[in-house]
């Protein structure tokens, strides 16, 4: 067994140190009928050359959008990462380091965290953002329980184009606590309708959670939400949850148009799609709330000699501390996803990550503009960036299929999560989608009637 | 020459004009961003992410890296954090293309491969649990806590009990309590008997119809066996209640006892503990669920069913208690346990848990020639000590820092917090005896030196990357944001 | 240990000074103390109803929170503001500049019920063994 370094001379010496004649005997402590009489039932250990090569097959039993292209997005979004993101990550000071809990001897990972919390607040317009949630559709969650936190209402408003998971890991989050989960629907834009909030329980709310950009990929007008909210005591928080962190490049950031919360995914810095996970949820806020948030934070100090240095603070939040008063039981979060996302951002860079998000509308643009020209036009009206929404004349199933035939994986039928969006249709397009897998797209679809 | 160069913040080092990265090749005529979204356009780009050459970044973080301990550079004695050996090969296959590149929208028949990945995970994780069902999704031990949690309440409103109550021993995990009131449980600690383990008579009096759950960390954070965990679940069960094992320490236990065989109903794993997967610097780990028959209907969905023609999820879930995951969870953590367990087999796991249980008690027996245990009482893979008559006044926290200096990463201390000034030591299977060795000579050294002069060790880290932080300015007026200077 | 005579005392480690219905409440020395150098104080905003035994804030250390339960009944009169940006006024003047809140009594028999310095500094010797 390679990774247990036991010589029979060690294990002698070992046990006799010990005080036990065999390994059995430190295992005394569990009573005889408790013990496993049985080996485990597990297939036996593989050498690594013949597990490398069961890893193979099964990795080659998958069909990945990096070997077919596609038009999914829906939450995970295809993007180049450079090498060195990889290869920074490879390293074993980081990968096989723990939470930073002893300052002096962590201060990469600490500093790392700082420069992450520093360019995230900027992306998102707000004064500070946390060191990590788990994924997007938790930290949406989070948000929801820190609004419940600070603000009397009982009520949770989501707006129905928030990604449909989101919502139900909201849902499974706030079940037992005394709140109330409401929905807000969706306008021939695609964007929230800000005349249902009155019927939605808005004075009741403590927070609003609306997509950005939504479901549909349609860019929200946090400003005119913002207005819309209730004035004084009564204004529940405004969230913004962004599922594409890519878009705040680019967009008006949610915490400068109004947004108390800024939460979300952040898997589009640098991290691979890997089948959904894992991901890079974030939660950034005004620091009036800073005291309230769930999750890891970094402070600058100095230390003895005065040199700057930097710290996990406002521990008191957590639940080693806080225990069953905690802003939230998160303990490991997704350390080495932040990592990739602060190299993956000081690769890019401000012009760049702004060309990128630029270059993903531009895709998104032309793939629409095509289609359009085939008949197929957009369900909604409002602005988006790298997906959105179009009606087919045919069902998306039947779409796809015909796609896969020409060797692309097609959209998303919408239906499945919108019952009145039949042969609705979710098509994103990012820097990763050959203008070619494009065109094929169009004859396909386009030809389907 | 320094080990370290002073590094500082990339805002420092914004370079306008120099380039990181070369964007793909234009395919397409840009789009006009200010016609299509006016008003909701970023004024300006995000200011606070710097310019530097592909060189300067990774120069950057790889100074960035030396000044972090870690794994693989020594022993890592952290109690209760199973800081074990992160297998190389488990970190090339997470990255093969077929996994990595994978959207997690595809169809099922598309992902056939992941698919069985994750069913073969399943069913090893059952195996060592001694459970009859399990979900991948949670992310992390707390998020896995959450779920067994919301399983059991699901559980008892489905039969139309409601139950308030959990009880937590006062030696649990943070998690545990903040858990539970996440759950909406109120939490009630029971206390530990001068054994170290769960008073059984206390727990007796105050079983009732309220209890909805015992939570219990076996072995407990002493590193202690629960010895009567069959009678605390015989307890619990008789009035209704259900029984949680927190599988942190499931290190101990592999191959050799098994929480579904004592009559524990549900319990997770911490993935980045006993199967291998990497901290990761706080993370990602993954945290499945593992419970009984009469838990499955609740789990959350999808579920991954097996049919002839291959894997599918089923989502068709009546009483799932939802999803707490955007996805299926963190699925290429998963994939290195696996490797991990496929690597091992049944019987090197069994090997893993005596070995990280040999370990501990070789330290116990060496430092405790040194520092005064915790608890008299046998442990298994982890011991702690107390601060009971440390040499010139040194504190717990002293001789951790100064442990530094000789090249260790101090053990966890002060908790579990029913030892005073606990300093509590996990060794796990992958250390190699000289390795502890010169961890006691360093502790011994350490002693020694408070003795002759403990002000220097109460200064101490003084050859570290840093000296000791002050933690209570940083609160006091947090600093959570670059600024620069007189900005 | 500072424990002022004129002053009332809780359980719970808070003093009441009281006079004219009115009463300023702050944590005792010995509290500090234990605590630590403090590094937040959440404290209840003018105008709001406390309850005596009730907690009505916290105080923070690096590493702990101890909560703060109100002495006595009645409304928050004035908050220290102070303690806003200089938490350390509570380790530094604990009677004095580190006061945390002033109480307009809503049943002044209540500080009739509260242990003098003499129990006070009993108690805490007792509970410190």
């Amino acid at each position: 067994m390679r990774y247990l370094p036991q010589s029979p001379e060690d294990l002698r010496l070992m046990l006799s140190a010990a005080g036990v004649s065999q390994v059995e005997d430190l295992f005394a402590s569990i009573p005889e009928p408790l013990r496993l009489k049985a080996p485990l039932d597990m297939p036996t250990a593989l050498p690594e050359c013949d597990l490398r090569e069961r890893f193979v097959t099964r990795s080659s039993r998958n069909h990945s959008l990096t070997c077919r292209p596609g038009f999914l997005g829906a939450g995970a979004y295809n993007h180049f990462v450079p090498s060195p993101v990889g290869h920074l990550l490879s390293r074993s000071e980081f990968y096989t380091a723990y939470t930073p809990y002893q300052p002096e001897l962590a201060q990469g990972t600490l500093q790392a965290i700082f420069e992450f919390q520093t360019m995230m607040a900027d992306l998102c317009g707000t004064d500070v953002c946390n060191a990590s949630l788990y994924d997007g559709a938790s930290a949406a969650a989070e948000a929801a329980l820190l609004a419940a936190r600070v603000h009397k209402g009982r009520k949770v408003l989501v707006a129905r184009s928030l990604h449909p998971a989101y919502r139900e890991v909201i849902r499974t989050y706030l079940k037992h606590l005394d709140l109330d989960v409401g929905e807000v629907p969706y306008g021939p834009d695609g964007r929230i309708d800000l005349s249902s909030l009155a019927g939605a329980g808005v004075e009741e709310a403590c927070c609003l959670l609306v997509g950005q950009p939504n479901f549909f990929g349609v860019v929200e007008d946090f400003e005119t939400v913002s207005a819309s909210l209730p004035a004084g005591p009564k204004r529940p928080l405004l969230v913004g949850v962004v599922c594409e962190a890519l878009a705040l490049a680019l967009i008006r950031p949610p915490g400068a148009a109004g947004a108390d919360v800024v939460c979300g995914e952040a898997r589009s810095f640098g991290l691979p799609l890997g089948y959904g996970g894992p991901n890079l949820g974030f939660l950034a806020a005004r620091k009036a709330h800073m005291r309230q948030m769930p999750g890891r934070l970094v402070g600058e100090t100095r230390d003895a000699d005065g040199r700057r240095g930097f710290v996990l603070t406002l521990t008191t939040r957590e639940q080693h501390i806080r225990r069953e008063k905690a802003t939230s039981n998160i303990c490991t979060n997704q350390g080495l996803c932040m990592l990739a996302a602060v190299i993956y951002l000081s690769l890019m860079g401000r012009r760049n990550l702004r060309e990128l998000a630029l270059r993903n509308l531009s895709k998104a643009e032309h793939l629409k503009a095509r289609l359009a020209e085939r008949g197929i036009r957009p369900l909604f009206s409002g602005p988006t960036f790298n997906e959105f929404a179009v009606g087919l004349k045919v069902a998306p199933s039947r779409a796809n299929a015909e796609a896969l035939k020409v060797h692309i994986v097609g959209g998303l039928d919408l239906s499945v999560h919108y019952p009145d969006l039949s042969n609705g249709y979710l098509l994103c397009a990012t820097e990763q989608t050959p203008k070619e897998a494009s065109e094929k797209l169009v004859d396909v679809l386009g030809g389907l009637s | 020459m320094s080990r370290f160069i002073e590094e500082p913040l990339l805002f420092e080092k914004d370079r306008p004009g120099r380039l990181g990265v070369c964007l793909c090749t234009k395919e397409v005529p840009t789009a006009d961003a200010e016609a299509l979204l006016g008003d909701l356009l970023r004024p300006e780009p995000p200011a606070r992410l710097p310019e530097l050459s592909e060189v300067d970044v990774v120069r950057h973080f790889t100074r960035l890296s030396l000044m972090n301990y870690a794994v693989d550079y020594g022993l890592y004695p952290l109690g209760s954090c199973t800081m074990k050996y992160n297998p190389k090969l488990n970190e090339d296959v997470s990255r093969f293309e077929g996994l990595a590149g994978l959207h997690p929208m595809q169809d099922d028949a598309s992902a056939q491969g992941a698919l069985e990945i994750l069913h073969t995970l399943e069913r090893a994780l059952c195996a060592v649990s001694g459970m009859d069902v399990c979900t991948l999704q949670p992310s992390a031990g707390a998020q896995g806590e959450f779920t067994g949690m919301q399983l059991i309440r699901a559980y008892h409103e489905d039969r139309g009990d409601a139950r308030q109550v959990v009880l937590i021993p006062d030696s649990a995990h943070g998690t545990n309590p903040a858990t539970s009131h996440m759950a909406g449980y109120r939490v009630e600690e029971i206390r530990s008997g001068p054994d170290g383990c769960v008073d059984l008579s206390s727990l007796k009096a105050r079983m009732a119809p309220d209890v909805a759950a015992i939570m219990l960390t076996v072995p407990n954070t002493l590193g202690i066996f629960e010895k009567q965990i069959d009678e605390i679940c015989r307890i619990l069960h008789e009035k209704g209640g259900q029984v949680y094992v927190d599988g942190a320490n499931l290190n101990a236990l592999m191959g050799i006892t098994r929480p579904g065989d004592w009559g524990a109903d549900v319990m997770h794993i911490n993935l980045h503990k006993t199967f291998s997967t990497p901290h990761g610097g706080g993370g990602p780990g993954a945290g499945p669920v593992a419970c009984k028959a009469h838990l499955e209907p609740f789990l959350p969905k999808p579920v991954l069913v097996r049919a002839k023609d291959g894997f599918r999820w089923d989502w068709d879930r009546p009483k799932s208690i939802g999803k707490v995951h955007a996805f299926y969870g963190n699925f290429l953590i998963l994939v290195r346990a696996l490797c991990y367990i496929e690597t091992m087999g049944g019987e090197g796991l069994k090997r893993a848990s005596q070995m990280a249980v040999l370990n501990a008690n070789y330290l116990r027996a060496r430092l405790g020639e040194h520092l005064p245990l915790g608890f008299d009482g046998p442990t298994l893979h982890e011991v702690v000590f107390c601060d009971k008559g440390l040499p010139g006044g040194i504190t717990t926290m002293d001789l951790a820092k100064r442990l530094i200096d000789y090249g260790f990463h101090p053990p966890t201390v002060y908790f579990p917090l029913i030892v005073h000034g606990a300093l509590m030591v996990e060794p796990t299977e992958t250390e190699p005896v000289e390795e502890m060795d010169r961890f006691v000579e360093a502790v011994k050294a350490i002693l020694d030196e408070a003795r002759r002069d403990a002000e220097f060790v109460k200064r101490a880290p003084h050859e570290a990357f840093r000296r000791r932080l002050d933690e209570v300015a940083a609160a006091r007026s947090p600093v959570l944001t670059y600024r620069p200077e007189g900005g | 240990m500072n424990v002022p005579g004129d002053l009332k005392y809780t359980k719970t480690h808070e003093w009441v000074r009281a006079s004219g219905g009115e009463a300023v409440v702050g944590v005792t020395d010995f509290a500090q103390h234990e605590l630590g150098d403090i590094v937040f104080v959440e404290a209840p905003e003018a105008g709001a109803a406390v309850t005596a035994g009730s907690p009505m804030g916290s105080v923070e250390s690096v590493k702990a929170v101890s909560e703060l339960n109100a002495p006595v009944s009645g409304t928050v009169s004035a908050a220290n503001d102070a303690l806003k940006d200089h938490p350390e006024l509570l380790n530094q003047d604990p009677y004095g500049e580190g006061w945390i809140v002033k109480i307009a009594l809503s049943d002044a028999a209540e500080i009739g019920g509260l242990m003098d310095a003499e129990a006070y500094g009993k108690y805490v010797a007792e509970a410190s063994h």
